[in-house]
């Protein structure tokens, strides 16, 4: 039997806004982003904060939505599923995302995640503008600056987490900080 | 073909261009998941413009959020009109901001290092 108070018991202390496993379509973001911003009116985020939030958000999703089909492609339909979860701790958002890849793409992405995070504020700003110019655009989304662009708004290291599941693929999870942007 | 406009969405802006002024505007947010796609059409009108373009050209960009597969087309439509702008019509690019918006200041501040066109960056109140 499901333990329903388990999750919500386990939601509530993790201060969990909303949350979602399953098949990501182009219909749920739009009802998720929805969801966030009148959330956040609610809780009379600054404009700033908010702005941030949502910028952060529609990489992250959009990064989910146009990878869902890498592993399913190969390993069935099981794999067209993903998780992602929105909570509110000390002040900081947290957007953590999760999704099956195969892992023969692993030493790819984690490169990638490595490059960006060892970039200061005014190298990421200079490689940002070099991917827009010359990097060739994927027909998926945006070539490679979603996590550039994440990694600059946020001014955070983007976390991340390979969890092998068997000899073809792995569960790969991306924890992103947004912390309150300071007022002047 | 005088005016050319699209109706905003939740994920996609506003697009009018009026090719008898000369003045294209683009307003909202730009988030969708394909934007190629959503923009080609006004890369197609501004092909056409180009030849038979206004002696001057505004552009008026006043957007809320945009996401990283919009900024690459964004680009596209701006290297269009640096084009029409070398080819003798004078093009200026408004970029509204909202005035704590950083990082859309910042965002057009971008592409005016990239793009070789007078960018004027305008603030507006929230």
């Amino acid at each position: 039997m499901i333990d329903a108070y388990k999750i919500f018991d386990n939601m509530d202390q993790n201060n969990i806004l909303l949350s979602f496993k399953g098949d990501i379509t182009s219909d749920l973001l739009t009802s998720i982003l929805q969801i966030m911003e009148n959330k956040m009116d609610h809780m009379h985020e600054e404009p700033k904060t908010k702005r941030k939030v949502y910028n952060v958000l529609v990489e992250c999703l959009q990064n989910l939505y146009h990878h869902m089909d890498d592993a399913a492609n190969c390993q069935g339909d099981m794999h067209r599923s993903a998780i992602f979860i929105i909570s509110k701790n000390d002040g900081a958002y947290n957007i953590i995302t999760g999704n099956y890849i195969l892992n023969e793409n692993i030493y790819g992405l984690k490169s990638r995640l490595d490059e960006v995070n060892e970039l200061s504020k005014d190298q990421l700003k200079d490689y940002y503008k070099s991917v827009l110019n010359n990097g060739e655009m994927s027909l998926k989304g945006g070539g490679g600056l979603g996590m550039i662009d994440i990694a600059r708004k946020t001014g955070e290291k983007l976390d991340y987490n390979f969890l092998e599941i068997d000899n073809k693929v792995s569960f790969f999870t991306l924890i992103i900080k947004v912390t309150q942007p300071q007022l002047i | 073909m005088e005016k050319y406009t699209i109706e905003g969405t939740p994920k996609t802006p506003t697009i009018s261009f009026d090719i008898q002024a000369g003045v294209l505007e683009i307003k909202g947010r730009s988030i969708p998941e394909n934007s190629i796609e959503f923009y080609k059409p006004l890369v197609d009108a501004l092909d056409k413009y180009s030849a038979a373009s206004k002696p001057a050209t505004t552009v008026n960009i006043q957007l809320e959020y945009f996401n990283t597969s919009s900024s690459k087309c964004i680009l596209d439509v701006f290297k269009k009109l640096e084009a029409i702008h070398k080819n003798g019509s004078a093009v200026t690019i408004n970029w509204h901001y909202e005035e704590d918006d950083e990082d859309m200041l910042e965002a057009g501040e971008d592409y005016q290092a990239i793009i070789n066109v007078p960018f004027k960056m305008v603030q507006v109140s929230e």
